[in-house]
């Protein structure tokens, strides 16, 4: 199809997806916290755009609510809440050791790869205008699943999640002009349940390992499991307080 | 309103009045007291359903047929009993000053929210809503798996909000396919195409390529919550660090509703592709879990984990029956769901009351229960003795019937599978025999324990195990046929 041959509105459409899909390269490799969250809204922010678009393009309303809800958790709620417990947890400047950034982002042009080669088989079955984007939301889907698997740090872990979910909502978006109401709702609602004990869990993290860090969560591990020699050594779970 | 929508509304309301007293003492009473009214609801629904047969309610939300009014049963039934356990079992955790008041009304209120939630996925007839309740249950549980506060509980508590969102996410995209693929058969602009009813009617038309690519995603979402190897990692760590009725719960039902969710989408699969693509990869998910955790149960030092590995080794098994499709494999895999459920949660809450007993979740630390407090050893013996497939438990039954199907289906794979019930039950009893028969460690003192609900878990499973009641094989039956379209008898 000739991008050029499409109307205005369409051609909108691609490119802020196209640029939705350029944060989660850009989440990928932003090691720094602060900067992580505002690319996220930033993401978020694009997502509704298309929204919004695709609402005025398709004449579907109701599309209007998917889009305020998209703007409401993942421009405001979710990057305020993060912000404001990066500044709580005195973590602002933090940045994560990086390795091997370049294969990281070589891995996530391998799964949009990946998802475009998925999608081409289900994608002429949809007669929708904003077909062309299904790949797309496939793929910050899978670049969201990347982060939360490459990074130690809970915040970037964290947005990883919310990032795949934008992804799965933005599909539900482009694919089918969104779920039924309900179920959009109730989706909102458990993404929002989930952030609040994510910024629970902070404090938890914080208070037991004094860091966020997850890289050395270590002690459940199966490894660990079969060395009867630490019996002694540590105390029994029961004594635990 | 119609008893299903009272049987959901009543722990709603329950967790909700829990949130506000749930620190008093009368606390472990209310939440007994929501647990009797929630199981005659669910009784008096599923007598209705009896007579009457399959319940579509008014507004179409909620649909009631012969492959979940059981579960929801079961589930109030379990949800019951688990709740006159967590009684003396939470006093005794506040009196060591392991948890708070402000943790003990938490853990009230979330214990009746998670019985919503699960009750929820099981009875609603959207799959969007599905996704939710499931979804749901997660979200209730993970503070109390973190409840102890200890590095280990949050450790496990973090994997487990990671590893389940993760895999809930990849379901949900399922889920969005399915609508995606219902759509363009159905045509846009309806508000039912993702009713349970509506997909299953219209199943036959939905295109095979986008059908086959959300059951990979749906498998691996719901696989997760599930416990298949290897998307297992969460399940041990959440089970041995939680307190011990959510570990009772989780094991007994969380993972037969993500399994329930899994096989509906599983009908809905079927019906579109015309193979047994789905089939073959639950076959192989399921024996490869069933395989590898009879393997881990050796391994184990604490008693909890060994178990909740027993747990991930049954769910593997069960889903293969699924899997295996045929009328005997799914009574027998039906019956299983039932029979595990029932003796996994009656063990545990033995273990609970063992490890409370012992200070210690260490196999190799807890010795001597039977001299010690001869109700709790005995109930483990046989609790293990049941769970291990012995006859005349039903647990014995329906092994004995996914056995005899997968010798008509598969008859090479009954190797893998008698292998994997030997290595499985001598792992339970090698730890097993010096932790209920063994010499007690002096001071060793009985604690207060009420084995009523594992005399009432046990004895069920044992009646199972000789006789299936009339009512509950018609069940099975029309499940039966619902699922493969053939009868078993």
């Amino acid at each position: 199809m000739e991008f050029a041959s499409l109307s205005l509105y369409n051609q909108a459409i691609i490119l802020f997806a196209a640029l939705a899909l350029f944060m989660s390269f850009i989440m990928l490799a932003q090691a720094r916290m602060m900067p992580l969250i505002f690319t996220f809204a930033w993401q978020g922010l694009l997502l509704t755009v298309v929204s919004v678009l695709v609402a005025i393009t398709s004449g579907h309303p109701e599309l209007h609510i998917s889009a305020a809800i998209t703007f409401c958790l993942k421009v405001v709620v979710i990057p305020w809440l993060l912000y404001r417990l990066s500044i709580k947890l005195n973590m602002q400047y933090d940045a994560e050791a990086m390795t091997h950034p370049t294969l990281l982002l070589l891995g996530g042009v391998a799964l949009v790869i990946f998802s475009y080669h998925v999608s081409q088989s289900i994608v002429h079955l949809s007669g929708l205008a904003t077909r062309n984007t299904i790949a797309v939301s496939m793929a910050i889907e899978l670049l969201g699943m990347l982060l939360m698997i490459a990074r130690k740090s809970a915040v970037a872990q964290v947005i990883g999640f919310m990032s795949m979910e934008s992804g799965i909502f933005f599909a539900a978006v482009v694919s089918t002009y969104g779920m039924p109401l309900i179920v959009e709702l109730g989706l909102a609602f458990d993404i929002l349940v989930a952030s609040i004990l994510f910024g629970v869990f902070f404090f938890h993290l914080k208070d037991s390992f004094g860091s966020l860090n997850v890289g050395q969560f270590n002690r459940l591990s199966e490894a660990n499991q079969a060395m009867p020699a630490s019996d002694a050594a540590e105390p029994a779970p029961g004594e635990r307080s | 309103m119609t008893l299903l929508e009272i049987t959901l509304l009543i722990p709603l309301l329950g967790g909700l009045f829990l949130a506000l007293v749930g620190h008093r003492p009368i606390a472990g009473w209310i939440n007994i007291a929501v647990g009797v009214m929630t199981f005659g609801a669910a009784l008096a629904m599923a007598l209705e359903v009896l007579d009457h047969g399959p319940q579509l309610s008014p507004s179409r939300m909620f649909y009631i047929d012969a492959f979940n009014v059981y579960l929801v049963v079961l589930t109030a039934f379990v949800g019951l009993t688990t709740s006159i356990f967590s009684r003396p079992y939470m006093r005794h955790e506040v009196e060591r000053g392991r948890v708070t008041s402000r943790r003990l009304r938490l853990y009230h209120a979330m214990y009746q929210c998670f019985l919503f939630s699960m009750l929820l996925a099981l009875s609603t007839n959207n799959l969007g809503i599905l996704w939710i309740g499931m979804e749901l249950a997660t979200l209730t549980t993970v503070l109390l798996v973190s409840l102890y506060r200890t590095p280990e509980a949050i450790e496990a508590a973090w994997k487990y909000f990671i590893l389940c969102g993760v895999g809930i996410a990849q379901a949900l995209f399922g889920t969005v396919l399915i609508y995606f693929a219902a759509e363009t058969k159905l045509g846009a602009g309806r508000n039912d195409t993702l009713l349970w009813t509506v997909l299953h009617e219209s199943a036959g038309g939905m295109d095979p390529a986008v059908i086959t690519l959300a059951f990979v995603f749906l498998l691996v979402g719901y696989g997760t919550k599930v416990g298949l190897v290897p998307l297992h990692n969460w399940l041990p760590d959440a089970h041995s660090e939680g307190p011990t009725p959510m570990s009772a719960v989780l094991s007994g039902l969380l993972l037969n509703v993500a399994l329930y969710a899994l096989v509906r989408v599983k009908m809905l699969v079927d019906g579109s592709l015309h193979s047994n693509l789905a089939g073959n990869l639950m076959m192989g998910f399921g024996l490869l879990s069933f395989t590898v955790a009879g393997l881990f149960l050796h391994r184990q030092h604490d008693v909890k984990r060994m178990f909740s590995y027993s747990s991930i080794e049954h769910m593997g098994l069960i889903t293969f029956g699924f899997g295996m499709g045929g009328p005997l494999a799914t009574f027998g895999a039906l019956l299983h769901m039932t029979v595990h459920s029932l003796t996994k949660s009656a063990i545990f809450i033995t273990v609970g009351h063992a490890c409370q007993l012992a200070g210690t979740q260490r196999i190799t630390q807890i010795r001597g229960l039977i001299r010690t407090q001869p109700a709790i050893g005995w109930g483990l013996l046989l609790g293990t003795v049941a769970i291990a497939g012995f006859p005349p438990f039903g647990v014995f039954i329906s092994e004995f019937l996914l056995l005899m199907a997968t010798m008509k289906a598969w008859p090479w794979l009954t190797i893998p599978l008698l292998v994997g019930f030997g290595v499985a039950f001598a792992g339970l009893f090698r730890h097993m025999q010096k932790m209920v028969f063994g010499e007690p460690p002096p001071g060793q003192m009985p604690v207060e324990a009420n084995m009523l609900p594992v005399v009432v878990h046990l004895l069920l499973v044992l009646w199972l195990g000789l006789a299936i009641p009339g009512f509950l094989s018609r069940w099975f039956e029309q499940a039966t046929v619902l699922i493969t379209g053939a009868s078993p008898l």
